[in-house]
């Protein structure tokens, strides 16, 4: 089982899920309508290190962040 | 001393800078550089709002400290979490440096990065509810993965 954050103005609760890899969390992601806008501009966290790909593997216990775009200052 | 810090609420610039400058001044650091960010009133806004995340922004200074040392210099940097009123400020951040040229080119690099890459997100406060800045805000590298 892993958890995904969705931090600053996604405004979602966390959720758990039981999958291996980025693919399939990108598959039931883009289930979620309210979510389309999120994942074309969000970054990805795995336990708090940036990822740039979707073959990334999973652990159970991983902790997944999705990171929309920042403005700080 | 700790080289990031938070703060909920606007940020005590005096105090803050003061700080700095009293723990750095006997270092021999030749050139000490501050910039600090003040709330513009624009737009109808009271104010802005922040959310952070912690670990990642932490990686990211140490980063920035790391490339600091490099050229013998430090970075600091302080930021509001929370709402900010329009005319105090949200972010302080600092270069000291035995050498001005440093100093000068590494504030700029530091700052313009942090616009882009530190894990911080914006919202105007208009009538008392928080807009996300999403016109002034940038995709963070590898944004689109999940796509």
């Amino acid at each position: 089982m892993v958890t995904i954050e969705f931090l600053g103005p996604i405004g979602k609760e966390p959720i758990s899920l039981d999958i291996d890899n980025l693919k399939d969390l990108s598959k039931i992601l883009q289930e979620d309508d309210s979510l389309s806008e999120w994942l074309e501009n969000s970054a990805v966290a795995v336990n708090d290190k940036m990822v740039s790909s979707k073959d990334y593997p999973l652990n159970d216990g991983d902790k997944i962040s999705l990171l929309p775009p920042v403005c700080g200052g | 001393m700790e080289c990031l810090e938070l703060y909920d609420g606007n940020l005590d610039v005096h105090t803050i800078t003061n700080r700095w400058y009293d723990e750095f001044k006997n270092s021999n650091y030749g050139a000490i550089v501050t910039f600090v960010g003040v709330v513009r009133d624009e737009n109808g806004i009271s104010g802005l709002s922040f959310d952070i995340y912690e670990p990642i922004l932490k990686d990211w200074f140490e980063k920035w400290q790391q490339k600091a040392k490099e050229k013998n210099a430090i970075v600091l940097m302080a930021h509001s979490k929370g709402d900010v009123p329009n005319h105090t400020t949200s972010y302080i951040s600092a270069v000291c440096s035995p050498k001005r040229r440093v100093a000068l080119e590494l504030i700029d690099e530091f700052v313009e990065d942090f616009k882009a890459s530190a894990p911080i997100w914006k919202y105007d406060l208009i009538d008392g509810k928080r807009v996300y800045a999403k016109d002034r805000s940038t995709k963070l590298q590898g944004a689109g993965v999940l796509q």
